[in-house]
């Protein structure tokens, strides 16, 4: 009995290996900001890794878990920054107290953009493969389109939407408009910091792993597998597909509020919430390896500060940010390479050790 | 076999280790390392802007105007003996880029700065910076709230201010009473001007008979928007919009046979010097511009024949001038305040934020500036008319 116990599972064992490698870079950025160590563009970067891994995880939950090619998840990213913001900079005087009105905000967020996972989930989950992709893409662009559309003002009477201009939204003397179309919204106070960031990162990727490996995330790692097999033993492919998309919309509306908490102008584009930078998160997940959580992260952090640390070289930086891109899916993709990262990787140090140590603990009882 | 693993976990936790100390080296204070390589005294002023993407022409200005008159400076002695340096960080037009940079020129030592370029981005940049109570001076950002805070300034004119500008020329001059409108509903820039025109022609009586609007996705087909407005009746058309739409407006518009006014702002300047565009269809377009190449005042024409010969003609815009004239600016305010090199970024800007309101600047994009402390300028508009493929100004 205490032998078997002894014997962790391999997935906790992979699990636990994420959670160390999140705690060794907290702590690891904790000691640089203590000792001043950190330049204003690193800590500037922070909140930014934190927000872009969330997405990853989430999204790697749609594509690695349920096997569904989704290119709309910026769409969703949009809808939490957009009514964070909104909740942020209409009570920022109601709520004087930062900690509520963040957590407010994120969970507005975050449930708003589950809401409407879960809706466009409805429609677009009954198709398979390219044609899930399509439709996804399409939700995305009119999240966008519409958000930039949109102009939104609150007076003494109450809130103002109008769909044409500022001036239509006929405010009165006080009124005050929030969303402005285009120009969309400014003045967000920026309430997002590092610690709050990477606390939200590690609630995600403790949601994700644990839905992975439970009942419902094995209902949809058996459709992603099987479709016809998996509604053969009764599993209710709709309702996994749906769970998993709403949970997954959800993280990537948290990703918004962290994002548009650390800026102060938020402005619906092309770059930051549409299908560039959906397929952003995409090559996040497909370079982490599809599946992974912790590649996932790794390569959100690792392609986000780039660009940035390769400043220096000026116009050549995107150049080899591409060919870095290039190299790495050349390399994530040969044999050869992927058996020796088999070899050395610290989940088999892991498991040998423990293996070792249970054999010296038999040897001594 | 278990050493080699155990030295693998342990080069990788280094290698991690000094990526990290790697990034965080060269945060010291500004005004501490600012010297150059012959190890002179600088003043470092700071620039974001898109030098790659889709609006890098506009960046790609404003770094060589800008670069141009930093140069000219240090050639004519510097300010009070102080050489300036001049550093430029792209950020794609982006919000987020344009922190990212903003931190980067802060690890650089920049004292004070000429903004960001493009609204979006100037927003997050003053974001930033009004945290640390750093200058900013943006040469081109136009949405309002791209200076809020009293550490910001700008040389152009701010959005609203074109479309009440606009609106005031039209009715003051008596061009028109029934005025058509064709906006791009997703640009800030554009939304803005219209808005500001909407409100000011309803003040000054004249009348929007139609105002039509198209988006980003749409902006390639003109023709149902021309048509309502030959219905409409309008004498003249307000085009707050960029030169390449405005040119498949003129073209569709002539096929339509629809004979009235077009009028302009800023984002207008460069339909002349447009590839594959037939310049005659521009013949009678008026614009609000800051910058006319063809004018005959001596900063223009110096301005003009330096920059052509640095930089050649593509990127000599509207953008370029007004870099060119904010590092003057710059410089006009720095002798005034008295700034040194060894203070720090937010001492010059204390300094500055006084100095700004008490100069007036006359260079290549306005005579008489002056400036208020919310950070407008107040100069007056210039309209051109295009006449014989060149800018004729009224």
């Amino acid at each position: 009995m205490a032998k078997q116990k002894r014997v962790l599972k391999q997935s906790t064992k992979s699990d636990f290996i994420t959670y160390a490698m999140l705690a060794v870079a907290f702590i690891v950025v904790e000691v640089l900001t203590f000792t001043g160590n950190i330049s204003s563009l690193l800590s500037g970067l922070l909140v930014p890794l934190c927000a872009y891994s969330i997405l990853a995880v989430s999204l790697n939950l749609v594509v690695g878990i349920l096997g569904d090619l989704s290119l709309g998840h910026a769409g969703f990213m949009c809808i939490g920054a957009y009514v964070s913001a909104f909740f942020s900079v209409t009570c920022a005087d109601a709520i004087p107290q930062t900690w509520l009105r963040f957590l407010i905000a994120i969970l507005l967020g975050g449930t708003v953009a589950g809401i409407f996972g879960f809706l466009i989930g409805i429609p677009v989950l009954r198709l398979k493969g390219d044609y899930l992709a399509i439709v996804t893409l399409a939700f995305g662009e009119i999240i966008k389109n519409i958000v930039n559309l949109l102009f939104v003002g609150i007076d003494e009477n109450g809130l103002h939407v109008s769909l044409e201009s500022a001036n239509a939204l006929n405010l009165t003397e006080n009124g005050k408009v929030i969303i402005k179309g285009a120009l969309g919204i400014t003045g967000t106070p920026r309430d997002a910091n590092f610690v709050i960031g990477f606390i939200l990162l590690v609630i995600t990727v403790f949601v994700a792993l644990n839905l992975i490996n439970s009942r419902t995330g094995r209902a949809a790692m058996s459709i992603r597998d099987n479709r016809i097999a998996a509604e053969s033993v009764g599993i209710n492919v709709t309702k996994y597909k749906l769970i998993v998309f709403s949970v997954s919309a959800f993280f990537a509306g948290i990703a918004g509020v962290l994002y548009a908490h650390n800026l102060s102008s938020l402005t619906a584009t092309t770059k930051n919430f549409g299908y560039n930078m959906s397929i952003m998160i995409l090559v996040f997940v497909v370079l982490g390896g599809i599946g992974s959580t912790r590649g996932s992260i790794i390569a959100a952090v690792i392609l986000t500060a780039l660009p940035e640390v390769l400043r220096g070289l000026n116009d050549y930086r995107m150049l080899i940010y591409a060919i870095v891109l290039i190299l790495l899916m050349l390399a994530n993709n040969n044999e050869k390479l992927n058996a020796y990262k088999e070899k050395i990787s610290i989940t088999n140090l892991f498991k040998n050790k423990k293996a070792g140590n249970t054999l010296d603990k038999e040897a001594n009882s | 076999m278990k050493m080699k693993k155990v030295l693998a976990v342990l080069l990788a936790v280094t290698m991690v280790v000094l990526c990290f100390a790697a990034c965080g080296k060269s945060n010291d204070a500004s005004g501490e390392k600012n010297t150059n390589s012959t190890g002179e005294k600088t003043i470092k002023i700071g620039l974001s802007g898109p030098l790659t993407g889709s609006a890098a022409q506009y960046g790609n200005g404003v770094k060589n105007g800008a670069q141009l008159a930093v140069d000219e400076i240090n050639e004519a002695g510097g300010i009070n003996g102080i050489k300036l340096e001049f550093k430029m960080e792209d950020d794609e037009a982006d919000a987020e880029k344009a922190k990212n940079a903003y931190n980067t020129l802060k690890d650089w030592g920049m004292q004070l700065s000429l903004g960001a370029v493009t609204s979006g981005a100037c927003i997050a940049f003053q974001g930033e910076a009004s945290v640390d109570n750093m200058f900013v001076l943006t040469p081109s950002a136009t949405a309002v709230d791209a200076i809020n805070g009293d550490n910001a300034f700008r040389v152009c004119f701010a959005d609203p201010q074109q479309g009440v500008e606009s609106a005031d020329y039209i009715a003051d001059k008596k061009l028109a009473t029934k005025v058509a409108v064709i906006y791009d509903s997703s640009d800030a820039y554009s939304s803005g001007i219209y808005e500001a025109f909407s409100a000011e022609a309803a003040k000054k009586g004249l009348e929007i008979v139609t105002a039509q609007s198209f988006t980003a996705d749409t902006k390639t087909d003109f023709s149902a928007q021309i048509q309502a407005i030959k219905s409409s009746g309008a004498e003249l058309v307000f085009l707050p919009i960029y030169y390449s739409e405005a040119s498949l407006i003129l073209q569709t518009a002539k096929n339509a046979g629809l004979n009235v006014t077009f009028f302009g702002c800023d984002g207008l300047d460069g339909i002349l010097t447009m590839e594959n565009f037939d310049a005659s269809l521009a013949e009678g377009v008026m614009l609000l511009t800051p910058f006319a190449k063809d004018a005959t005042d001596d900063y223009t024409v110096k301005f003009v024949t330096k920059y052509k010969a640095k930089y050649g003609e593509d990127t000599m815009n509207q953008f370029a001038a007004d870099a060119y004239d904010g590092v003057y600016i710059i410089k006009q305010a720095v002798e005034k305040a008295g700034i040194t090199a060894d203070m720090t970024s937010s001492e010059i800007c204390d300094a500055l934020k006084v100095a700004m309101t008490q100069i007036e600047y006359t260079g290549v994009t306005a005579k008489g500036m002056t400036w208020s402390a919310n950070g407008e300028p107040t100069k007056p508009p210039i309209v051109v008319k295009i006449e014989n493929g060149a800018y004729t100004i009224l």
